[in-house]
């Protein structure tokens, strides 16, 4: 099944790099991000069990790093929206040069 | 090879004596700099009369030391309307006592040690090998490896005694003369650091160590020219003395980068060794020589480099006879005589140096016969007594040149102190007056015999020593390098040899010829600055006349001991006929190790013994031309005649000609310096610098900058998805690149 | 070639299936709260999947952590902002940055399966079951829990310095500033 998992990995994740690409809106993007991580986590998963236990490790610190992500990612997004009054980021652009 | 060096020093008969201090030497002034350049920092204090408040207001607008106010006008006086009311303030610096002590005393022990130097040298007899000692590998490049080294050997020896002797004796003049300048811990700082640098040239082992030295005293002699230079005259007068020495300086140069190339070598060990190994006469010794006079011409003042020395006479006295009397317009001279195996291999280069030495000496004479400023004289006085000098080593004699360096060194420090001490004389009566009269011109002289005895007889001896009169130090060294141009005209290697188309030996017979009308120009200008100075009528002023005084002991000191060397100086070198006062060529059989061999191989192995009557003849028709000069002089000029500066007629003809130096700065302006300044201006300034370097270089490349800088400036354009955009295709493309291996 | 039974197959199929559906509705939706609902769909699917794959541990910690924690949160700050209004709703690119958005995932999907084909460590694979095997003799948390607090200790505890940084930091940045405080 090692094949079949890395293919419904390797679909999710570029599901989620084209919702990356065409989204503006801060909170869908960042959840875009998430299923990203998600993909990846499946591919660790299909390697652990082809490889060892290793990948199921690697994939408890990406959710730990996710959730924390997550926390910080959207309490940005919550101070932006009290600075801009929105979510788009057609509407951001901060750092711009 | 290095190893050899190591281990002949080792072996040395010096090895183990006190010649092993030999690093002290230069060491002790740089002390001296070093102590007097840090109390220099210290601004001078204003004692006597005058408006503290004023004197403070130029402190702070010259920052350091109060030298703005030139306070002591001993310079070329021409404009005393600078000077204003800061004539009347003496202005002694804090630290004055502590400078006449340090200053002389590094130099006096200076000198002792030099001493026991030479007495160590007398000791161990035979020395045939230079003592060289390696202190550090300092230029290690490939196969160029210079080492700073210092040599000591017989030449170098006559050098250091001459300086360090001549140095401390005017280094005690300036503690006199100098003493009331608020600039004067400066003015020691620099005559010492002068002093190091000299004896670092005269002891260097090498040709770069030498031009260390080359350069250090054309710094100091910068910088001590344009001590007063709050006054552009003689800020202009440095900047002249250091841009002409330039041009020699590249010659010297390039001497060096020939030597390097062709023989592998730049000590002078290594290159004495490698240089017979030339062809005798052949083009590339010819070019090292001639190159290597280039810079000869520009350090020792001769055509067409001359034209600083006059004007370095801006400087204070003391400081125009150590530096540009004594010693370092001599390092030329030594530089031919420390090369002369060189000189002796090409006698092309050999008779070009005698032909420029002889052109010279006969030149700045005519100059000097017209000039009013006491210290012009004595200027080209020195450069047409250089001009003798390259006579003699250009001709292969070596021992002559050297010779005559050595009591030049004495009657012109002699004379240049002497004049001082008028000056001071002079400057001191006008300074309690308040007269702005000029206190260098000798028509404002006359008649001084009567207030300065000890200074007149003295300056005398020195007259008829530099004109040649039997017994005194000039007769016997001129004497000699005229006599020894005369028999290498009659057989040498340079007389057989040919100059553009001229045989050599004709070249040297002129030569010959130059030198003693030079010699006969030499006695009359001589004596006209000594009639105009010190007979005659009193041309100061009525009120100025009671104040005219002689100079206090420490500066007539030194002068009288000068005054012995000058009456003595010749028995340094007695010639064979003259066997009766004393033995005979003490210092040809000294220098003997050093350019013995190249003497004889300009003279084709054979030693020039004259026949009796031919040196009789010579040394006759020497000794009448100097007593002619002098007579002609004291019946054709009437000191009674002259009248003071300020009413003085206007000269006319060929006068004129010679007052103004034949027109030869006026020429140089128009024919190097206008086309100079014109190409610069309107090339190298509108059309390189400005056109090309910055409109392209310096603006195009902040026009680049700010062009990529907009560019990024755009792509950042703060929008997350632009970025998501481009890091996505980033990763394709890296992934791409992966897929495509 | 290992062997697995119709009915392990075909839910493994179903479930990844599951997966991506959700998932292309997940970004094709207008409204935030249903994309957001859709990804909890694809999480589900993504847990039955660590489960047939011999990670149930990793498949609850996926269903607490994920589908249940980290989703509500963004629930929770959709509707704090109040989000899923008009003005947000035209959040998606034109036409033109659709289709190269879609050009751009193919060619990765190419990428990615050409560099999956061309690359294989077969030396390193384990017999077939061992995972299996595993769950079977130390537990479904024994298997993670051995590795992760021996060989993994030392970023194990660096992770909970991490959280404990997340939550100072969300704590600070998510503040409201009193008036006081913004001058």
């Amino acid at each position: 099944m090692l094949a079949e998992a890395i293919f419904f990995s390797a679909v999710l994740f570029t599901i989620g790099v084209i919702g990356v690409l065409t989204r503006r809106n801060a909170i869908i993007i960042f959840m875009c991000v998430e299923l990203m991580l998600n993909a990846v986590n499946l591919s660790f998963v299909a390697f652990a069990r082809a490889y060892g236990v290793a990948g199921q490790i690697f994939v408890f610190f990406v959710m730990t790093v996710a959730a924390a992500e997550a926390a910080v990612g959207l309490a940005i997004i919550i101070a932006l929206f009290r600075h801009k009054q929105t979510v788009n980021l057609q509407n951001i652009n901060l750092l711009r040069g | 090879m290095l190893l050899q060096h190591e281990v002949s020093a080792v072996g040395h008969p010096l090895a183990g004596t006190v010649a092993e201090w030999l690093w002290l030497l230069p060491l002790l002034p740089l002390l001296g700099f070093v102590i007097n350049g840090l109390l220099s920092l210290v601004p001078a204090t204003v004692l006597g009369p005058g408006d503290p408040d004023i004197a403070h207001g130029a402190e702070g607008a010259h920052g350091e030391a109060g030298h703005g106010v030139a306070v002591h006008a001993h310079d070329s006086a021409d404009d005393h309307g600078a000077h204003g009311d800061d004539h009347h303030r003496v202005v002694r610096h804090r630290f004055a006592w502590l400078t006449s002590i340090v200053g002389p005393a590094v130099l006096a022990v200076a000198f002792g040690l030099a001493v026991a130097i030479f007495l160590a040298m007398r000791g161990v007899g035979e020395m045939s090998a230079p003592f060289v000692q390696r202190y550090f590998s300092w230029m290690p490049a490939g196969s160029l490896r210079i080492d700073a080294a210092f040599q000591l050997d017989q030449l170098s020896m006559v050098m250091i005694l001459v300086i360090t002797g001549v140095g401390t004796l005017i280094h005690l003049f300036s503690v006199g003369y100098m003493q009331d300048d608020p600039g004067y811990p400066r003015y020691f700082a620099y005559l010492n650091l002068f002093v190091a640098f000299m004896l670092v040239l005269v002891l260097g082992a090498s040709y770069p160590v030498l031009f260390v030295g080359w350069e250090g005293v054309g710094l100091c002699s910068y910088l001590l020219i344009g001590f007063w230079f709050s006054e552009k005259a003689n800020a202009d007068a440095g900047k002249k003395a250091f841009i002409v020495n330039r041009i020699g300086d590249f010659g010297l140069l390039i001497a060096m980068f020939l030597l390097f190339a062709n023989l592998g070598a730049l000590d002078f060990v290594g290159v004495n060794e490698a240089a017979t190994r030339l062809t005798f006469g052949g083009p590339l010794v010819t070019a090292i020589c001639l190159f290597m006079f280039l810079g000869c011409t520009g350090k020792s003042a001769q055509i067409p480099l001359y034209i600083w020395l006059p004007d370095a006479m801006a400087g204070p006295t003391p400081v125009s006879a150590l530096i540009h009397a004594a010693t370092m317009v001599t390092a030329g001279v030594y530089l031919i005589a420390r090369s002369s195996v060189l000189f002796s291999m090409a006698p092309v280069a050999g008779l070009t140096v005698t032909v420029i030495g002889a052109l010279t000496a006969i030149f700045a004479a005519t100059i000097g016969l017209k000039q009013w400023d006491i210290k012009k004289v004595l200027a080209y006085s020195t450069v047409s007594q250089l001009g003798y000098m390259f006579i003699g080593v250009g001709s292969g004699a070596y021992v002559a040149g050297i010779f005559h360096l050595v009591t030049h060194a004495f009657f012109k420090a002699l004379l240049f102190l002497g004049s001082g001490s008028v000056i001071f004389a002079m400057h001191a009566a006008y300074h309690h007056t308040g007269s702005h009269e000029d206190a260098q011109d000798m028509r404002n002289m006359g008649g001084l015999s009567r207030y300065m005895r000890v200074t007149w007889v003295l300056m005398w001896i020195a007259t008829l020593a530099i004109a040649g009169v039997p017994f005194f130090a000039g007769f016997f060294s001129k004497d000699e390098i005229l006599g020894s141009v005369f028999l290498r005209a009659r057989e040498s290697t340079l007389a057989d040899a040919s100059w553009l188309g001229i045989p050599g030996s004709s070249v040297l017979y002129a030569a010959y010829a130059l030198g003693l009308a030079a010699a006969l120009l030499t006695a009359i200008y001589m004596t006209r600055m000594m009639l105009y100075t010190f007979h005659g009528p009193n041309r100061t002023g009525e009120k100025e006349r009671d104040h005219l005084g002689e100079a206090p002991w420490i500066m007539t000191g030194p002068l009288v001991v000068l005054g012995v060397l000058s009456l003595f100086g010749g028995w340094l070198n007695l010639p064979a006929l003259t066997s009766f006062l004393g033995p005979v060529g003490a210092l040809d059989r000294w220098l003997e190790p050093v350019v013995g061999e190249s003497a004889r191989r300009v003279t084709s192995g054979v030693a020039p013994e004259p026949a009796h009557n031919v040196e009789l003849a010579l040394v006759g028709s020497a000794v009448a031309i100097a007593l002619l000069g002098i007579i002609i002089a004291a019946v054709r000029l009437k000191p009674a005649r002259l009248v003071p500066k300020a009413q003085a007629p206007e000269e006319h003809g060929i006068e004129r000609v010679l007052a103004n130096k034949y027109y030869v700065d006026e020429a140089y302006d128009r024919v190097v310096v206008e086309p100079t300044v014109g190409i610069s201006r309107g090339v190298l300034w509108k059309g390189i610098d400005q056109g090309i370097i910055d409109s392209v270089f310096v603006n195009g490349s902040a026009r680049l900058a700010r062009g990529v800088a907009s560019l990024g400036s755009w792509i950042q354009s703060g929008q997350v998805g632009t970025y998501a955009w481009v890091l996505v295709i980033g990763v394709l493309a890296v992934l791409g690149a992966f897929t495509i291996r | 070639m290992e062997h697995y039974p119709l009915f392990y197959t075909f839910h493994f199929y179903l479930f990844g299936l599951v997966a991506v559906a959700s998932a292309i509705l997940f970004v094709t939706r207008r409204s935030p709260v249903s994309a957001a609902m859709w990804l909890v769909s694809t999480m589900f699917s993504l847990a039955a999947l660590y489960v047939m794959l011999d990670a149930p541990f990793i498949g609850v910690i996926q269903v607490l952590v994920y589908a249940g924690a980290i989703m509500v949160v963004f629930l929770f700050v959709i509707m704090l902002l109040n989000l899923g209004q008009a003005s947000e709703i035209a959040d998606v690119r034109s036409q033109g940055w659709r289709l190269a958005a879609g050009l751009v995932g193919l060619a990765l999907l190419a990428e990615i399966f050409a560099l999956t084909r061309s690359s294989s460590v077969s030396g390193l694979t384990l017999a077939p079951g061992t995972a299996a095997r595993a769950v079977n003799d130390a537990g479904a948390v024994g298997m993670v829990a051995g590795p992760l607090f021996t060989t993994y200790l030392l970023p194990f505890e660096i992770t909970s310095v991490l959280l404990l940084a997340a939550i100072v930091g969300s704590v600070m940045i998510g503040k409201q500033r009193r008036a006081a405080d913004a001058r």
